[in-house]
């Protein structure tokens, strides 16, 4: 008994090590990093002060966090709205089978295959406010430039947009193989029974697709909430802060700057890390409310 | 079945990982072994093995009687890693590292001052020395220096009937513009982006205009940043700069469209193969003369190494990558201009061209230097921000470096 016990625990271990080292280990330290007030000093040499959540309430009083927290949201909404339905929308689309659909929509991946410093720098140059390719359209129909990546009020749509245009892939390969698995049946009932297109989506596809739409928009929420390197790339959380998002000034207080400030950047982090853990609860429940029904 | 308790298996799992912890941990020691190889760590991944500069290093090791062990890191990336190197006690014997971190790492106590490594740096200039002075004491050696001025684009200014002579002051120099532009050309091109890069580019207007990084709010402040808005509301400089890096900046000079950028001597090695002739002007004060640029460029230090002998032979090798004789290779290839007078001198007279980085070189100021030291990094912060709402038009000048002045006064 006891050896099978052990030869249990054996094949447990490299697991549980592995969850302790790579998943426990940091989150504590990223814990104990926002309590404490480190300078470059007590970074090297230990001995940082314990100061509480004196690094919270500073971030929380900083009038960066309330641009920060309110860009993450509309960025994290925006995306996953036009994501999710242009995906459903695609994915509909390449159901139907005809010629040339797997080709078509193997070209839909390419964003997702693309290494994100490339298509972040690319879309960086199509919206460049002088030599891009987007206001040279523009222009060609009569319109004016658009400074799209250096106007507060243009940079955050910027950053969307190209955040959708790499999201729309995952959304559309998630979702698709969920149609899939909606039998034949229940539309060849529906169409029996009178439904029109748009009522069958409506009420038959829709419905039976909601498990999966629920877990693609999830998934979603928290790769967008953390968001990063887009941003950084394309408009380095500007002009004037104009699209920092809490990852982006995360990065900016810890990293940003030849002093680092890992208290602030830590504590920021955690906040990130609360709204992901909130959105996964909200997930669960939704999901046993729905099991229950 | 019986099952051992809980706290049992706990421990279990405990020691597992524990093990491994120690296991990842012992791996990797770079300074920290008395009796291993001296670590040299540098931000000059674009040198090989087979370069000049590695070949510098081991002579330097050799005449020092040790082995030496280079590695190099992205210049963003290195005082990341030498501080993590230290706070693990594997900190790197000698270090060569950006100008502007060398008082954050002295303050953080990771270096050692020269004085008390032996480590001399009299022969270098005094205004490149004062980026690495913390409270009176010196820190490292300057490699070299590089700087920002006017690079032109000559058949521009030609046809805009523009003497680049003539540029010595903001007045002639706005008056040059104006004059490009009438002729269908582009004026100036330059990196305002949200970073460090921004301050950098900003600081020769700043002081050129005689603000001081102790008082963001004054008046000759507000005139620098309204000389680039104003530049950007007449349209002598593109809307791109908000976001430009001093490389993507360098990409819009190069379509030959612009007659100036503001960029930094390392682009001398690309200025030769822009395809069109540029010259090169410092940058003008507003009333005239030479502004003040703030100096780029690496120190050689000595971190901390918990052995006095280690430290004095770290000292030598760092006394040699500095020294008179072996600096002229090693400031050519990364195109520098000396820190040393003589050597200044040698390669001005290999290289002409080079006088005007020279007298900018002299002119300039270090970022860190005013005693400022680790606070400069919570005064250039709040000053890129206030740079970047002027030029996107959400603050007026005054209003945004008020607020820049008061964020600078208050970070700690």
């Amino acid at each position: 008994m006891a050896r099978r016990t052990l030869v249990g625990w054996a094949f447990l271990a490299p697991l549980v090590a592995y969850l302790l080292l790579c998943y426990g280990y940091p989150l504590l330290t990223t814990i104990d990093l926002s309590v404490r007030d480190y300078t470059v000093r007590t970074f090297v040499h230990g001995g940082a002060p314990v100061v509480g959540l004196a690094n919270y309430t500073a971030v929380f009083a900083d009038p960066v966090f309330r641009t920060a927290l309110l860009n993450t949201l509309v960025f994290t909404a925006a995306s996953l709205v036009f994501q999710y339905t242009t995906g459903l929308a695609l994915a509909v689309f390449f159901s139907r089978h005809f010629r040339l659909s797997a080709t078509l929509r193997a070209l839909f991946l390419v964003p997702w295959l693309l290494p994100l410093i490339v298509s972040a720098s690319t879309w960086a140059w199509m919206f460049n406010s002088e030599a891009g390719v987007v206001n040279a359209a523009l222009a060609w129909f009569g319109l004016d430039a658009v400074h799209w990546l250096t106007s507060p009020d243009w940079a955050l749509v910027s950053v969307i947009a190209a955040n959708v245009w790499i999201g729309i892939p995952f959304n559309l390969v998630v979702l698709y193989s969920g149609l899939r698995n909606i039998p034949a049946e229940v539309h060849e009932a529906s169409a029996l029974d009178g439904a029109s297109a748009w009522q069958s989506f409506r009420h038959v596809t829709f419905p039976m697709l909601r498990p999966v739409s629920a877990v693609t928009l999830l998934l979603g929420l928290v790769y967008t909430l953390k968001v990063f390197d887009l941003v950084w790339i394309m408009t380095r959380g500007g002009p004037g802060g104009a699209s920092t998002t809490l990852a982006t000034w995360s990065y900016e207080l810890g990293f940003g700057s030849m002093l680092p400030r890992f208290g602030p950047s830590a504590a920021v982090g955690n906040v990130l890390i609360l709204l992901a853990v909130v959105a996964g609860l909200v997930y669960v429940r939704v999901q046993r409310h729905q099991e229950a029904s | 079945m019986t099952r051992p308790p809980f706290s049992r298996r706990l421990t279990l799992a405990l020691v597992a990982a524990g093990l491994c912890l120690t296991a990842c941990s012992s791996a990797g020691d770079a300074g920290g072994d008395p009796a291993g190889p001296f670590a040299v760590w540098d931000p000059y991944p674009q040198f090989d093995g087979t370069s000049e500069w590695v070949k510098v290093i081991e002579r330097c090791g050799a005449e020092a009687g040790v082995r030496v062990e280079r590695q190099a890191y992205d210049t963003s990336d290195l005082t990341n890693k030498v501080l993590l190197a230290a706070q693990q006690g594997v900190a790197p014997n000698v270090l060569v590292v950006d100008n502007p971190v060398v008082s954050t790492l002295a303050e953080g106590g990771v270096l050692k001052a020269n004085e008390d490594v032996g480590l001399d740096a009299s022969a270098a200039s005094p205004n490149l020395l004062a980026a690495g002075e913390v409270a009176g004491k010196a820190y490292g050696v300057p490699i070299g220096a590089n700087t920002l001025a006017l690079y032109y684009n000559k058949a521009v200014l030609a046809q805009a009937g523009v003497d680049p002579a003539s540029l010595t002051d903001w007045a002639s120099l706005d008056a040059a513009l104006a004059k490009v532009v009438a002729a269908g050309k582009k004026g100036i091109t330059f990196s305002a982006i949200g970073t460090e890069e921004g301050s950098f580019q900003f600081l020769p207007w700043f002081w050129g205009a005689g603000a001081e990084l102790t008082d963001l709010a004054s008046p000759r402040a507000v005139a620098a940043v309204e000389l680039w808005k104003s530049w950007l509301d007449r349209r002598y400089a593109p809307n791109s700069v908000i976001g430009n890096t001093q490389t993507t900046s360098w990409q819009e000079f190069a379509t030959g469209e612009y007659a100036f950028a503001e960029n930094g001597t390392w682009q001398l090695g690309n200025a030769g193969e822009l395809g069109f002739e540029y010259g090169v002007i410092p940058i003008p004060s507003r009333d005239g003369g030479v502004a003040p640029a703030p100096t780029g460029g690496e120190f050689v230090t000595v971190p901390v190494q918990g052995s006095a002998d280690r430290e004095a032979t770290a000292a030598k090798i760092a006394g040699c990558l500095t020294g008179a004789d072996t600096v002229l290779a090693t400031d050519t290839a990364l195109t520098y201009v000396s820190a040393i007078g003589s050597v200044r001198e040698q390669q001005v007279a290999a290289k002409p061209e080079l006088a005007v980085w020279v007298d900018a070189v002299q002119a300039a100021k270090g970022r860190t230097g005013d005693g400022l030291g680790t606070r400069y990094p919570r005064i250039s912060q709040p000053l890129w921000t206030a740079v970047q709402e002027v030029l996107t038009g959400s603050k007026p000048a005054s209003g945004a470096l008020a607020d820049a002045q008061r964020a600078a006064a208050s970070a700690k």
